[in-house]
């Protein structure tokens, strides 16, 4: 047993016992103890081995260290640490203490802010229902980013919200804009007299980019979930809440609607909700062919998602819209055309678009349908053109990567590329290949860098294409802004640099890719 | 318009979001500027599927508003003002005290289950009342049933660690001004070793008869001087001077002397008996832990035996078991196996000594004290090597499961918010947020008395249990 005797230097016991505690824990040391030489501590040094003398003259004013060490080398090494500890405490300069709150439960957060009027929910969709009643019970409009949340659940819940006069966006919603603040998977747009109520998450992300780049903004953008229109039992309740809404809503001079195809009945009592606002209206119901306006109706239907934003703004501001296909000339168009079809080969015949967004890949699949023989995809309700396997691609394909085949066990492509990128460079090696489609998302929610890190598997398939005596197009759009984080302008030149033909919409994209395959087409006709 | 009408608000105010789940949500709206919280979201009851049914069976009874009881429940507990009254003998004042009754601490126990400390408290309360002359003789008295072993809870008392109370003690009693009810306590006998830690050796005894004959009718004395005590007063200056009513108690027994000393030496008595009394007093930082104790005792138990009411009235453990009492469930006890616990340990123990958890102490918490409390006693968090900012956290996360702030017991740290006060079962269930407990710890064999403090965690099973059991009275 070593013992060492400092006089005159007090600790507090608490200090000491937890000194203890380290100090026994060391290698070596087979007891510690630390402690102020009171009578009753002296009592119990003795009584563990230390003798008289080692503690002789200690008073409750010193402070004993005792160790008991086989090692003298260990015990010495040990009595020094002991010191130094003690010094150590005596300098540390507290910043003082506070507390962190973590709140554990919507209650408790709701303590530490009242104000609170929004849930975002993105819990496993097994207790997401729960929280989410929790949160309209305490007054909170809630944006249900979960899915598997069952229909009975859904509709208790949007039962119950509008009861209230509460939102529930979702469940599956995946973007919402809200007084200006991007909510999940939104873009940063500027704000202004065009307001959304949108089904579809990337529709709704494409549409408001779309809105903001033709110089106009968004008041508000509703996402209300895939199966708000869709399912009868549901019958739009959101989406009807949403209209109702920005009717009453001074900021929005236009209601835009997008929508895949709703269940008849709820279509119905969509277009009319919209002529009872008094409000000028766009519709665009994903695939269905725009519907003629009824005669001194407000209500107008869009084709496309261009479309839909355009028309949005034109009214907005007054203005006659003017349809059109392409932003560039046509002379342009035919240049970029003859520019990626020179040098291709005879086998490349078919067009492959490989999407991160679902109603970007719609939209493309709807648009390419035309082409000559089937365009397989794994994302559209008609049987006759659903891929066999996903994870292959056959003759035309549009591949939706954020299908739930795709995102078991692993993040959504927007958020981690690798899932596309994996099928674009397992697809490369195909010399039937004459063009490749992406979608380039940006916004909160996306990868940091989405071109960075697709361009390099598009740049291998369009080398291993010169390889083979061909050449690849591939076209691209990007549905961000200047102000989201990952940069308009960036995210463009890393693609262009690339020898990407990078367009300005997802709509004109696809067209473009079309143009292309007429002229593949075309030309393997002329050789023929 | 009006169906729409919060909407339409939402449009016309700041966006202030509640995020649960990816917390990047919540961190790009903050990037934007709007004001976002991350909830520490866990499944609620930890995903155990019966637990979240007896829950939302709850949330939906129509027979009782389970809200409404726990507000007139939490109503009780604040406006409850406990006051010490005076000093009596334990068979003359206590409810159902019997010459050959010993009272102990906890839920209900047999002889046989009961741990050493215990067996050794009852060992030394029959030695005590002469009822047996040696410890082989008061072992076989308290095996042979005819000793009545009844939890202090049964009879409006508490007492800490073993708490063993017999007829012949003195007792502490307190009376609730608001409400009317009552609560007994024994004196505290000190440090080291004590009854209450299971020693019954001559000298423990001896210093019982001292304060049976000297102390406790000083004591009643100088209160009958005095006149009543308001305890919640006294607790609510404790609380702002480092105290937290269960683990430390320094600063409450300090101001017990500054408040008593003026009518100590008013007494006719001897100076050396007067200064005997204030040395024990000085002596023990917990001489103040046996009113705090009965205070919050007599505050609670306001509350007991509201229909509807899922507020936690009783906690108290007696070293094999931990039980709790709810208000709506009446004097059924939920209770599950007394933890280990976590703390640091006086020179020369080690947890291998440890008793597990044990005493009515906790009463402290259930009244919104102690370790609901510790964010005003930062220096006792060393004793789980922690940060002054643990002690702050403690109490922050207790806030998730109780239905009230105090207006009397307040923090100055936490800019003088109340302790959280009325633990629902609900919420200790669904959060799965246990009551932070700050207690001493006893050695596991009789008579050797305290060898650390810490912090203790209750059984989950006793929550739950009960849970169930609510959810089957309110269905």
């Amino acid at each position: 047993m070593k013992v060492l005797v400092r006089k005159d230097a007090y600790f507090d016991s608490v200090v000491l016992m937890l000194l203890s505690r380290e100090l026994k824990g060391r290698p070596g040391v087979k007891d510690a103890v630390v402690a102020m030489g009171t009578g009753m501590n002296l009592g119990l040094l003795a009584s563990t081995g230390c003798t008289a003398a080692d503690l002789a003259g200690a008073t409750p004013n010193d402070l004993v260290i005792a160790v008991d060490c086989a090692d003298p080398a260990i015990a010495d090494a040990t009595l020094v640490a002991a010191e130094a500890a003690l010094t150590r405490r005596k300098g540390t300069g507290g910043t003082g203490a506070q507390g962190v709150r973590e709140p554990a439960t919507l209650e408790g957060a709701l303590e530490l802010v009242p104000a609170a009027n929004v849930a975002v929910i993105s819990i496993p969709g097994a207790y997401a229902a729960r929280e989410a009643r929790k949160a309209l019970d305490r007054g909170l409009h809630v944006m249900l980013f979960s899915d598997n949340v069952t229909l009975d659940d859904e509709i208790a819940l949007k039962t119950y919200a509008r009861s209230k006069g509460l939102l529930v966006m979702g469940p599956d919603c995946g973007s919402a804009i809200l007084n200006g603040k991007p909510l999940c998977f939104a873009n940063v747009v500027r704000r202004g007299p065009v307001g959304v109520v949108a089904a579809s998450g990337t529709g709704l992300q494409e549409a408001t980019v779309l809105v903001d780049r033709a110089g106009s903004g968004i008041s508000q953008a509703i996402g209300t979930g895939g199966r708000d229109l869709k399912n009868e039992k549901v019958g739009g309740i959101t989406m009807l809440m949403g209209i109702e809404a920005l009717a009453a809503d001074p900021g929005t001079k236009v209601i835009v609607v997008i929508s895949k195809p709703p269940a008849p009945a709820v279509a119905a009592k969509v277009v009319a909700a919209l002529e009872a606002t008094g409000k000028s209206a766009v519709v665009h119901f994903i695939g269905l062919a725009p519907a003629a306006a009824a005669a001194g109706s407000r209500v107008r239907f869009a084709a496309n998602l261009e479309e839909a934003a355009g028309l949005a703004v034109a009214i907005a501001e007054g203005k006659t819209y003017a349809p059109r296909m392409f932003a560039q000339s046509d002379a342009e168009i035919a240049a970029l055309v003859a520019r990626e079809t020179a040098g291709m080969a005879k086998t490349q015949r078919f067009i492959r678009g490989y999407f991160t967004g679902g109603t970007l890949a719609d939209e493309a699949w709807i648009a390419l349908h035309a082409l000559t023989g089937a365009v397989w995809s794994n994302n559209q309700t008609d049987a006759k053109f659903v891929l066999a396997d996903p994870k292959t691609s056959v003759g035309h394909t549009v591949v939706d990567l954020g299908d739930d085949v795709f995102t078991v066990g692993r993040p959504h492509p927007m958020i981690d590329p690798s899932t596309r990128t994996e099928r674009i460079d397992a697809e490369a090696g195909d010399d039937s290949i004459a063009v490749m489609l992406v979608d380039v998302v940006l916004g909160y929610g996306s990868h940091a860098d989405p071109a960075g890190a697709l361009v390099p598997s598009l740049v291998a398939a369009k080398q291993a294409a010169v390889k083979r005596g061909g050449r690849l197009a591939v076209v691209a759009s990007i549905t961000g802004t200047p102000d989201d984080f990952q940069g308009y302008a960036r995210q463009q030149a890393t693609l262009e640099e690339a020898g990407i033909v990078v367009m300005p919409s997802n709509y004109q994209a696809t067209k473009l890719a079309v143009r292309i395959m007429e002229k593949v087409v075309a030309n393997a006709g002329g050789a023929r | 318009m009006s169906g729409v009408k919060p909407v339409t608000d939402l449009f016309a105010s700041e966006l202030s979001v509640v995020n649960l789940g990816l917390e990047s949500f919540a961190e790009n709206l903050r990037e934007c500027g709007a004001p976002a919280v991350q909830v520490r979201w866990k499944p609620p009851a930890g995903g155990d599927a019966r637990m979240i049914a007896a829950l939302d069976r709850i949330a939906r009874s129509t027979r009782v508003d389970v809200e409404a009881a726990n507000a007139l429940a939490a109503e009780r507990i604040l406006k409850s003002k406990p006051m010490l009254i005076g000093v009596g003998v334990a068979l003359d004042v206590v409810p159902g005290m019997k010459p050959n009754m010993v009272l102990h601490s906890g839920p209900p126990v047999t002889w046989e289950r009961m741990c050493g400390p215990m067996k050794g408290a009852v060992i030394g309360g029959l030695l005590y009342e002469g009822l047996a002359k040696t410890r082989e003789e008061a072992e076989k008295l308290a095996a042979s049933g005819a000793i009545v072993l009844e939890p202090c809870h049964h009879h409006d008392s508490v007492g800490p660690m073993a708490g063993v109370m017999t007829a012949r003690m003195p007792v502490w009693i307190f009376e609730n001004a608001t409400y009317g009810n009552r609560a007994y306590c024994t004196f505290n006998e000190g440090l080291g070793k004590v009854l209450r830690y299971g020693a019954f050796s001559d000298d423990v005894l001896d210093r019982l008869r001292w304060m049976e004959t000297e102390l406790a009718p000083v004591m009643s004395a100088a209160l009958a001087l005095h006149g009543p005590i308001d305890m919640r007063s006294l607790i609510a200056q404790v609380l702002q001077m480092g105290d937290e009513g269960h683990n430390r108690n320094r600063a409450g027994t300090s101001l017990m002397i500054r408040e008593l000393a003026p009518f100590l030496v008013r007494l006719d008595e001897p100076r050396e008996k007067i200064a005997k009394v204030l040395s024990f007093m000085h002596a023990n930082d917990h001489f103040f832990l046996n009113l705090t104790m009965p205070s919050s005792k007599c505050t609670v138990d306001a509350a007991r035996g509201i229909e509807g009411s899922s507020i936690i009235t009783t906690m108290a453990r007696n070293g094999t078991d931990y039980g709790i009492r709810v208000s709506g469930l009446g004097d059924r006890w939920f209770t599950g196996p007394a933890g280990i616990v976590d703390g640091l340990y006086l020179p020369g123990f080690g947890p291998a000594d440890a008793a597990p958890d044990i005493g009515d102490s906790v009463i402290t918490e259930t009244a919104g004290i102690g370790g609901f409390a510790m964010a005003a006693a930062p220096a006792i968090v060393k004793f789980v090597g922690g940060k002054p900012a643990d002690a702050i956290n403690f109490t922050l996360s207790m806030y998730e499961i109780t239905v009230a702030e105090n207006d009397a017991y307040q923090i100055p740290i936490l800019d003088f918010r109340g302790t959280p006060t009325g633990i629902d079962l609900r919420k200790v269930v669904e959060t799965g947020i246990l009551p932070v407990i700050n207690t001493g710890i006893a050695h596991r064999e009789p008579g050797i008395g305290m060898v650390g403090a810490g912090l203790v965690k209750p059984p989950e099973n006793c929550f739950k249990d009960a849970l169930a059991a609510f959810a089957d009275a309110i269905g």
